[in-house]
């Protein structure tokens, strides 16, 4: 099977690449990139005027299985991952049961294989259970196919321990993803702690509760010299930690995500809980902080933390809904939309930190687009704006702050090791 | 004027035009209540939903006494002894009754943003009774109701709220409708209690009592909960006392006029002495009073 991608302005952050191509298609490969490809019986995918990025590599996904099928399968995360323009996709351990196990690794793997569209990557937990008391057989998960170690949704409180698992990694050459979180200046709180949290009457996290931690891990890191990748990095402070951190040339590399940089603790002005996430949205100045972050290379990665919840579970009050949102779908056209278009970053530093940077920090040979490498590409429409439909999401679950946005950047196809595993609908002709 | 709103949700986002069309509104009732025979035929056929997750003795019985006043029938729902015991979501909860084809539902929850949860899904009118620490509109308008019944006025009076801010609805919506209408309102208690950059509202905040209370017109204490000392916010509630309660000889500072507020109930003794509550300058039991008044006119600028 050999699919002819033609005329599609090609960004490969990876080389530098920024021209109009064609690719060829063999296979599960990249045959040819070059102008005015012809290939005999390649089915054609006209690409005029629109962007051939590499697939995108989101490091930070939540899908519910084993466990939570209601909200979210691996075959169904992967069918909204590809819709977003996502070609691999790594799941976080926090599933009933934990992925603290050869086992559940091998059953998240059989499953991806069996039913995923696209690449689907296990992360395992870092201590059993992600109870934060004993490390998890890390030598034997990476053995069985994980590609990093995380408790996220805790924070691994004990740093004897933290610091124990960072030196036994070193062995691993695999992150170590933390999610910076002090548990008891966050206990209650359901929002960021400031002026919107006075107002609503919420009880409110500050931003030093995710500070706190951060600087805590960045020590560990400076002891023991292993690999730090902060998750869903949220605050001006964090900023500024990392920043140091990187100065000193520390192994730490850190992501945001794309409702950090568009919304701000305001938006929980109307109690939807769609706007409940942790780390809690925050205020203007730290958005602010972030996106100048991102485009300083402060911090390395956009990912989604894509976070399925069940409706009943979100239509509930404020303080009682679970945290998290969903993100596969909308992730790039937030990026296109907060970053790009506001001048910000230039489209291809943008999709840098969508590719080729999570690829570097996982260790995988992906996102990029290469003779001979793998055929994981999407193509993107950037003139066309689309609605932000509940109903037509490929998740199974809806909980999204951006129903009713219209966003720019439309996915107009993904493939995935050669074959097209997203497209998007044409539109009815009158 | 009309009031165009499906819901009462809370006073930040109330214009002062609406305001003022509800307390002049609140007027008209508040005669009735003077009458012999307290009821009008206004809101005849209508029927109320009391839905109160919490405890409650003045809000609740006046709501259903007002609805009563305005010959609407009332439901009165507790949830300690319904399903929610069974698991039934808030919103179930208020769909079902809902379903029995009711006109309106007052709510009081735990929750922030309880009652904006169900106006959302729901068609019919929802009146916030007190969400959490957020807001409680109609106490907030009782208060308003009740200074301008005594003093002629709002604006440019000298308000003190004393107490636990942070987690005070009554506090929140107070500032709301104070500011709104021209007030100059001083906040008090200790720094574990007053809520971050609180004076973003516009107002001013002391941890000295004797500040707060100097040359004030209106003082608003608010009750204490025992539960603060075991979260830490407070050492104990005989130092608290100590620090922030009105007592005689603090009152000298405040205007010889100065009206003596409390939302209820009187922790007697403890932010309130026995004496100021049942003094001449005291109106704790007017507010209540006119709190019926207030909720009539809610009930018939939101149903009619």
């Amino acid at each position: 099977m050999s699919i002819l991608i033609k005329k599609g302005r090609v960004v490969d952050p990876a080389s530098g690449c920024e021209e109009v191509l064609d690719i060829l298609i063999q296979g599960e490969n990249i045959k040819k990139i070059d102008e005015n490809i012809k290939a005999e019986g390649a089915k054609l995918i006209n690409a005029e005027g629109r962007i051939v990025i590499p697939g995108l590599v989101d490091m930070h996904t939540h899908l519910r299985q084993p466990g939570r099928e209601d909200e979210e399968t691996i075959e169904s995360g992967s069918l909204a991952a590809a819709k977003g323009g996502f070609t691999t996709i790594c799941c976080m351990p926090n599933t009933t049961p934990a992925i603290d196990t050869p086992a559940i690794v091998d059953y998240v793997r059989h499953q991806a294989k069996k039913n995923a569209v696209i690449e689907v990557l296990p992360i395992a937990a870092i201590t059993v259970g992600r109870k934060g008391k004993k490390l998890s057989e890390m030598g034997r998960l990476v053995k069985a196919g994980v590609v990093g170690f995380s408790d996220d949704g805790s924070w691994v409180t004990n740093s004897q321990l933290m610091r124990r698992a960072f030196e036994y990694a070193k062995m691993l050459d695999v992150p170590l993803i933390s999610h910076c979180q002090d548990p008891y200046l966050s206990e209650k709180g359901v929002m960021n702690e400031g002026y919107s949290s006075t107002v609503l009457g919420l009880p409110g996290t500050p931003a030093e509760a995710e500070e706190i931690a951060i600087f805590r891990d960045i020590s560990l890191l400076r002891l023991t010299n292993c690999r730090l990748h902060i998750a869903h990095v949220s605050t001006q402070g964090a900023i500024d930690l990392i920043k140091k951190a990187k100065k000193e040339k520390l192994k730490v590399t850190s992501e945001i995500t794309p409702h950090h940089f568009t919304l701000s603790d305001e938006a929980v002005k109307t109690f939807d809980t769609n706007t409940k996430i942790n780390p809690p949205l925050r205020g203007d100045s730290d958005i602010q902080a972030l996106k100048m972050g991102l485009k300083k290379g402060i911090v390395d990665v956009i990912a989604t933390d894509h976070a399925p919840h069940a409706q009943e579970e979100k239509e509930l009050e404020y303080t009682r809904a679970p945290c998290g949102v969903i993100g596969l779908e909308t992730a790039l056209s937030l990026v296109i939309k907060e970053l790009v278009e506001t001048g910000f970053l230039t489209f291809r530093e943008a999709i840098a930190r969508l590719t080729i940077n999570p690829s570097r920090i996982l260790g995988i040979d992906r996102g990029k687009i290469k003779e001979g490498k793998v055929a994981n590409l999407a193509v993107v429409n950037l003139d066309k704006k689309w609605f932000v439909n509940e109903e037509k999401f490929l998740s199974l679950s809806k909980n999204s702050p951006f129903i009713g946005w219209t966003l720019p950047g439309k996915v107009e196809y993904t493939i995935f090791r050669g074959k097209v595993v997203y497209r998007e609908k044409p539109a009815k002709s009158k | 004027m009309r009031f165009e709103r499906k819901d009462l949700l809370d006073l930040q986002n109330l214009s002062l035009e609406e305001i003022n069309l509800i307390l002049n509104t609140a007027k008209s009732f508040r005669e009735v209540l003077e009458r012999p025979i307290k009821k009008v035929p206004t809101l005849r056929g209508k029927t109320i939903a009391n839905l109160f997750f919490e405890p409650s003795t003045r809000t609740k019985l006046s709501f259903e006494l007002s609805a009563k006043r305005l010959s609407a029938d009332i439901l009165n729902f507790s949830s300690s002894a319904s399903s929610i015991l069974k698991g039934e979501s808030l919103l179930d909860t208020a769909r079902n009754i809902m379903a029995m084809k009711i006109d309106a539902l007052v709510l009081r929850h735990p929750s922030p943003g309880a009652a904006h949860l169900l106006a959302r899904h729901l068609p019919i009118s929802v009146i916030n009774a007190g969400d959490g620490p957020h807001e409680h509109p109609t106490q907030g308008l009782l208060d308003l109701y009740s200074i301008k019944e005594k003093k002629g006025k709002i604006k440019g009076l000298n308000v003190a709220i004393v107490g636990d801010i942070a987690h005070s609805r009554v506090a929140r919506s107070d500032i709301w409708g104070l500011t709104k209408l021209g007030a100059k309102v001083k906040i008090c208690g200790p720094p574990t209690l007053i809520p971050v950059d609180i004076e973003k509202t516009g107002i001013q905040v002391t941890y000295f009592i004797e500040k707060a209370i100097l040359d004030s017109d209106v003082i608003i204490m608010l009750r204490i909960q025992e539960e603060r000392q075991k979260e830490s916010l407070i050492p104990t509630i005989q130092e608290y006392r100590e620090f922030f309660s009105l007592n005689e000889e603090r009152l000298k500072l405040a205007s010889s006029d100065v009206l003596i507020m409390h939302p209820g109930p009187v922790n007697r003794g403890v932010e309130l002495p026995a004496k100021l509550a049942d003094s001449s300058k005291s109106i704790i039991l007017d507010q209540v009073t006119n709190g019926i008044a207030v909720r009539m006119a809610i009930l018939y600028l939101l149903l009619t």
